[in-house]
């Protein structure tokens, strides 16, 4: 009778990620041998397939680092944090903290927002499919109900805040066209959306992400423009409900307590 | 809301106006680039859940990656070397070049 299926997943997986170990004593070769090389195929590949996870999430940190370095990086990311999810995509999701910590990525103090923002790019590629607010119904809204206005988020729009200038270096090497000089040091806020079937991601004006991430969690418009301007005095209200409409991140309009 | 700083419903209504009106026009916030979005096309299908996650990744005979115990983190610096890193400055001037421990 086969072993069963949970028990046999049980005592096959723990040594996988860990070449330490030996291989597990129910896996063995003809007449009943040892095969300690059969499963370090399993184990090659488990390791590889998690690192090749990263590297087609995290493109742009890999050409950032350089393929070596960036799968050095990698496997220890991957022997410390096996997947807990089937879905391969899911993966990875610890690795933008793991890079702020690795001891050997504290030269480059903006990879891990990099690697954020990649980690947001591929969330909202997989994102449900929703239609933008269409500017029409912003249109239609009385000016005297336009501070208790209240937008819902859509499925794919997200944030993320950095200190350098990851949304830059993001979008330089995203792609295999020669980066030229780039100046960390301007902290760039991105938003991240899908409006349609490609992924967008754009540099947030200042004060920009406060008013989003305000109206996302569902403060109406007027307190969301009061706390961008809290945060930036420069902040350009127009600017950014036109940007946040244009860029599809939000799906629908409703009204909050008066 | 602080009273010095509450946005009127005067200012609300000619900030969404100027907003849909100026909508049209050019896009108010920065893009990143047409570079990111072109790569946002480019990789349209990209996707890990595409990947095939059997097959033998590191090509036949090459099993070092999954029994190595080496310590690449004591060299790990050299690997850098092909990585676009170096073109990206500090703000104290410093590269972002990784150097030896």
């Amino acid at each position: 009778m086969p072993p069963e299926p949970i028990s046999f997943a049980a005592a096959f997986a723990p040594a996988l990620l860990d070449p330490t170990r030996d291989a597990p004593q129910i896996v063995t070769g003809p007449n009943g041998k040892a095969a300690g090389k059969r499963y370090d195929v399993y184990r090659n590949n488990v390791t590889v397939s998690l690192i090749d996870a990263l590297a087609a999430i995290y493109p742009a940190v890999q050409r950032i680092t350089g393929t070596d370095f960036f799968r050095a990086m990698a496997r220890f990311h991957v022997r410390g944090s096996p997947p807990t999810s089937p879905l391969l995509f899911e993966y990875g999701r610890g690795f933008p903290d793991f890079i702020a910590r690795y001891e050997h990525a504290q030269t480059m103090p903006w990879l891990a927002d990099v690697a954020r923002i990649e980690r947001a790019w591929l969330d909202a590629y997989h994102a449900r499919d929703a239609t933008p607010l269409a500017p029409a119904q912003l249109a239609a809204v009385a000016p005297e109900r336009l501070a208790d206005l209240v937008l819902t988020p859509h499925p794919a729009a997200q944030i993320v805040c950095a200190e350098f200038s990851a949304v830059t270096i993001f979008a330089a090497n995203r792609d295999s066209a020669p980066v030229s000089r780039i100046d960390a040091s301007t902290p760039e806020d991105a938003l991240i959306t899908r409006p349609g079937f490609d992924v967008i991601v754009r540099h947030l004006p200042p004060g920009g992400a406060v008013f989003a991430t305000s109206l996302a969690e569902g403060r109406p418009l007027g307190e969301a423009a009061a706390s961008a301007l809290d945060a930036s005095p420069d902040f350009d209200i127009a600017a950014n409900i036109a940007g946040l409409i244009e860029a599809g991140a939000f799906t629908s309009i409703a009204f909050g307590d008066a | 809301m602080s009273a010095k700083l509450a946005v009127t419903t005067l200012v609300l209504a000619g900030a969404m106006s100027t907003a849909l009106a100026t909508f049209a026009a050019a896009a108010p916030l920065t893009k990143a680039e047409a570079d990111a979005a072109m790569a946002a096309k480019k990789e349209k299908c990209f996707g890990v859940a595409l990947k095939g996650q059997n097959d033998c990744a590191a090509g036949p005979g090459t099993t070092c990656q999954g029994t190595s115990t080496t310590d690449f983190q004591g060299n790990a610096w050299k690997f850098v070397q092909g990585g676009t890193c170096t073109s990206i400055d500090l703000p104290n001037g410093k590269k972002g070049s990784l150097k030896p421990v």
